[in-house]
């Protein structure tokens, strides 16, 4: 047992309904207890989905439990495969369906026996494996599925398309600005003269997929999501995929090159030196940007970085590489994948972080007081408790993380909404301790910085009138530098001669 | 199916197949409601993730409620739970110090068969804080029942005996404190007087303080003294329950909280209608002074001056067409008041439908309808969202109160949805409530009034559900 209050990546079966929603005509229902659709609620309220979610419960309740499943969820199966006539059922298996141990695979055999679509179950534990990974999972057994089945019926069309062509790979419902990187990868891909053949799963159709092996290569964009089918599709079909995430202008460029490799290898003849160059230094805005006075600014400010392994690893670096941003750390909750992180990041931060534990990450944030934090929603209530601005990059996310507007993170577009993500979270703090340093508005109490425990020490009058002189933006430090003295030496009430010997010992 | 014509109300039953929320959110007002109080939710990354998406920015303000996950060793009984649960309790009282732990269990501890009730009491001698189990799960519950299974747990805690010293009964009845507080004795004596000799009346239900006080002036205006709330403020001013007092419950999902009142402590149960709305507080109200033998003082002008102050936005439903879809038991009461706003009713859909408990609800139901002229509805218990909707498609109700994930879709295909979560955080109990409830339900209504010209009313392409 795990004492929890929060956490980064949702349970397995969230998963495994993103790739159901994403598709087109696809159904999941899962075998789960009343209450367990919450799925439904996100998916409605944070896309503002104008349809029905394609998510039904076989509910699981007390004569469930008593006597199994029987027919109910065959029969769950059946009714949706008529008033619906979805081309896909997926039985969706819960924690509580996990440990029921009903077995599933038959019910998904009696029920396909009546069914006009397919009907499949989700191959996922819910004990070993998060949302992401499960999503992974799912999208690469939708896509086995429907290759295996066209290739028996002898329907599967192996031949490359006349043009180089892509398969977009890992766009999916719920994903952070998926939406808006979709539409990028798009143009950037008729930019670069490359067809798009398939994007999966997001608004496909079960019945494009025998199709995926037509394209030259196959782009995938996030680390999370899409790289399982990639590497079956390599090992059925030799196609070699793309897996550096086009996002900032270096890693764009990096993306483009490997592309470039790629459809080369395979009789075309591209070179799109000219094509990066022009865009790096004219189209896009943010390599001008990082040479412009205001992000020399910027130089060497400290910040940290937290999300999932795609996103950290990508702003780490642009901060790093890009702005002259000094990376305290960078961290992802993406454990299972944490090697491949640590690789990414290393040498553009002092310190790497792999947790799933929130309090670490407050505390980790709390320790270095950097001027501005890249991570979920959660570390942005961490950066407003503490006065620190934070830009949110990564899921997990609230509704106002699915903007309306156009905002993508990758390709040249997505730089330029980069820079005005970093550079907006850091004059936002500038200004406000510019306020502060020259009086302001401020006539506020300090507040207790300390992410865990309330201070037990006591400031004097006297104390507390020298520390609310100090600068709003190292007054926390200070306060945390003097405890800290105070606590070591056992001193219980903290006065200005204290505070100013913890300056002189600790240089606070 | 269309709406009933005849003058009794029908029950119908459905599926089961609706959405809800799990029980277990229950947590999230009752840990505020009990302030000293702190949750543990015996479950999976499931239902911390439910609570986590549903309970938004609350999460975020260090609440007094988590998670005790469950890992495969957990469920494969690698694990021993008694340590495995000592360990986070221990954890948890050294951090927060809480008056009580309430263990939620959920659909995962029913299944594995971990037995919560009988753990307690040997945790709770040895850590020293009493554990407190309430079985809020999927498999058995829906939403709001959520709290039901909380207060009957509760209700074995109330003390059974008022201590004798007058001093101490001052100091456990945090309630009348309260009311008194800051006054002196000699008007706390003198307002002693002010009440009618009846027996201890015990009020349930968790509702926020300011409308604790409004109902409880009600009752004291007529001369009812209520005695004890349960849940109180803290748990340490849990109400003293003896043999033969009076309770009355004011939400219409403490079917279990009143059954464990009346058979476990032998409490008399007054069935009154909610109340909500000016009709249904007027009747709570009523019933409670007739068993006492109370004449009740002024109710006529109170309900009329307060029907006068809603007048302006009755205007914006009378007449008009509602399909409850059902989520949160609320539905009855909800119901009722609408048909005497002048709304006709074309489904009740409700989770579960206890026609004891809420037998003077029921019956004030069928006689608004009978009053008012207008049919009686359906009552559909554990609905089918499913054929509900395409009712909905049938009827075309002018609004429907439903759960987020359907009020978007519908919206999108020009209905007029209010989400039915927001009756369960609003303040609408009492007289003075009655406009927070016609607020929420006119709101799609006004919000179209501004856009109605502009000819947006469809925004899905396909005109398939």
């Amino acid at each position: 047992m795990k004492l929890a209050y929060w956490m980064y990546a949702g349970p397995a079966h969230i998963g495994t309904l993103r790739i159901a929603s994403s598709f087109k005509n696809v159904h999941a229902i899962m075998h789960a207890p009343l209450g367990d659709d919450y799925f439904n609620v996100m998916r409605s309220m944070l896309e503002r989905e104008r349809n029905f979610t394609p998510v039904t419960a076989s509910v699981v309740d007390r004569h469930v439990l008593a006597r199994g499943s029987q027919e109910k969820v065959v029969d769950n199966i059946t009714r949706k495969d008529k008033e619906e006539t979805p081309d896909l059922i997926i039985l969706t298996p819960t924690c509580t369906s996990s440990i029921l141990q009903e077995d599933l695979q038959n019910f998904v055999e009696r029920a396909q026996l009546d069914a006009k679509g397919d009907v499949l179950l989700a191959d996922v534990n819910h004990y070993r494996v998060n949302e992401l990974q499960a999503a992974d999972r799912t999208l690469q057994q939708v896509v086995q599925f429907y290759i295996e089945k066209a290739r028996k019926k002898g329907e599967l069309s192996e031949n490359k398309t006349e043009k180089p062509s892509v398969n977009i790979i890992g766009i999916s419902t719920l994903g952070f600005h998926n939406q808006h990187d979709c539409t990028e990868l798009k143009r950037l891909m008729a930019d670069l003269g490359i067809e798009v053949n398939a994007v999966i799963p997001e608004g496909a159709s079960v019945h494009e997929l025998k199709n995926l092996p037509r394209a030259w290569f196959n782009l995938c964009p996030y680390r999370e999501l899409g790289l399982a089918a990639a590497k079956y599709l390599e090992e059925q079909f030799g196609m070699p995929y793309v897996d550096i995430t086009p996002m900032g202008v270096v890693e764009t460029a990096r993306c483009i090159r490997k592309i470039e490799q790629v459809i080369n290898a395979q009789g075309a003849n591209v070179d799109y030196e000219e094509f990066i160059n022009n865009q790096t230094l004219y189209v896009s805005q943010a390599a001008w940007f990082s040479r412009s006075i205001d992000c020399q600014n910027l130089t060497g400010k400290k910040a940290v970085v937290f999300g999932d392994s795609t996103h950290a690893a990508a702003i780490t670096k642009i901060l790093s590489r890009e702005m002259g941003i000094h990376v305290v750390w960078a961290g992802t909750y993406c454990k299972y994948d944490a090697d491949w992180f640590r690789e990414q990041v290393s040498e553009y931060c002092d310190e790497v972080i792999v947790t799933e534990d929130h309090g670490a990450i407050g505390d980790a944030i709390a320790r270095v007081e950097p001027s501005a934090i890249f991570g979920t929603q959660m570390e942005r209530h961490v950066g407003k408790r503490l006065d620190i601005p934070c830009g949110v990059i990564a899921a997990p996310i609230h509704i106002q993380n699915f903007p309306i507007g156009y905002k993508p993170f990758m390709g040249y577009e997505g730089t330029n909404q980069i820079a005005d993500l970093v550079y907006n979270s850091f004059t936002l703090g500038m200004e406000d301790h510019l306020l502060e340093i020259f009086g302001g508005h401020d006539t506020k109490e300090v507040i207790t910085k300390g992410i865990s425990a309330e201070s037990d020490l006591n400031w004097t009058k006297d104390g507390l009138a020298e520390l609310n002189k100090i600068p709003g933006f190292v007054r926390g430090k200070v306060k945390r530098n003097t405890e800290k003295f105070a606590r070591e030496r056992g001193i219980a009430n903290i006065s200005a001669e204290v505070l100013y010997a913890a300056k002189e010992a600790v240089g606070a | 199916m269309t709406v009933a014509e005849s003058q009794a109300l029908t029950f119908d039953c459905e599926t089961g197949n609706y959405h809800t929320f799990c029980p277990i959110s229950c947590v999230a007002w009752l840990y505020q409601k009990i302030e000293d109080s702190f949750f543990l939710v015996i479950g999976t990354k499931t239902c911390g993730y439910f609570l986590q998406n549903a309970m938004g920015v609350m999460i975020f303000a260090e609440p007094r409620y988590a998670m005790a996950e469950l890992e495969e060793g957990d469920i494969s009984a690698k694990l021993n739970d008694y340590d495995e649960l000592k360990r986070l309790c221990m954890q948890i009282k050294r951090d927060r110090n809480p008056s009580v732990i309430v263990w939620i269990g959920t659909c995962t501890t029913e299944i594995i068969k971990m037995d919560l009730e009988g753990l307690a009491p040997k945790l709770e001698a040895e850590i020293g804080i009493p554990i407190v189990v309430a079985r809020a799960n999927g498999l058995d519950y829906a939403f709001t029942q959520g709290e039901d299974t909380v207060l009957a747990a509760m209700a074995a805690r109330c003390p059974d005996q008022a201590p004798v010293a007058q001093t101490e009964k001052d100091e456990r009845n945090g309630l009348s404190k309260l009311l008194n507080f800051g006054k002196k004795k000699e008007e706390i004596v003198k307002e002693e007087s002010e009440y009618i000799d009846h027996p201890p009346l015990v009020l349930f239900g968790s509702l926020p303080d300011p409308v604790v006080t409004q109902l409880t002036l009600e009752l004291k205006k007529q001369g009812i003294k209520v005695s004890g709330w349960l849940p109180a403020k803290r748990f340490t001013e849990l109400p003293v329950i003896e043999e033969g007092y009076y309770v009355c419950g004011v939400n219409p999902f403490l079917s279990r909280t009143a059954t464990t009142l009346m058979r476990r402590r032998k409490c008399k149960l007054i069935g009154a209608p909610f109340p909500i709305g000016p009709d249904g507080t007027r009747a709570w109200v009523e019933k409670i002074c007739s068993v006492f033998n109370i004449t009740p003082q002024g109710l006529d002008e109170r309900e009329a001056k307060i029907w006068e102050n809603l007048e302006d936005y009755v205007k914006l439903i009378r007449g008009k067409s509602v399909f409850f879809m059902g989520d949160n038991l609320l539905e009855i009461s909800l119901a009722r008041f609408l048909v005497r706003c002048g709304m006709t009713i074309n489904e009740i859909g409700i989770p579960y439908m206890d026609k004891r408990y809420q037998a003077a609800e029921l019956a004030m139901l069928e006689q608004a309808c009978k009053d008012m002229g207008v049919p009686v509805p359906s009552i559909v218990e554990k609905p089918d969202n499913y054929n509900q909707i395409q009712r909905i498609n049938q009827m075309k109700p002018d609004l429907v109160i439903t759960g987020m994930a359907h009020a978007n879709p519908l919206e999108a295909r020009g209905i007029n949805t209010k989400w039915s979560v927001e009756f369960t955080f609003a303040q609408i109990h009492g007289f003075s409530n009655a406009r927070d409830i016609l607020e929420l339900v006119t709101r799609p209504l006004r919000r179209n009034n501004n856009l109605k010209d502009l000819g947006w009313d469809k925004l899905v392409k396909e005109a398939h559900v």
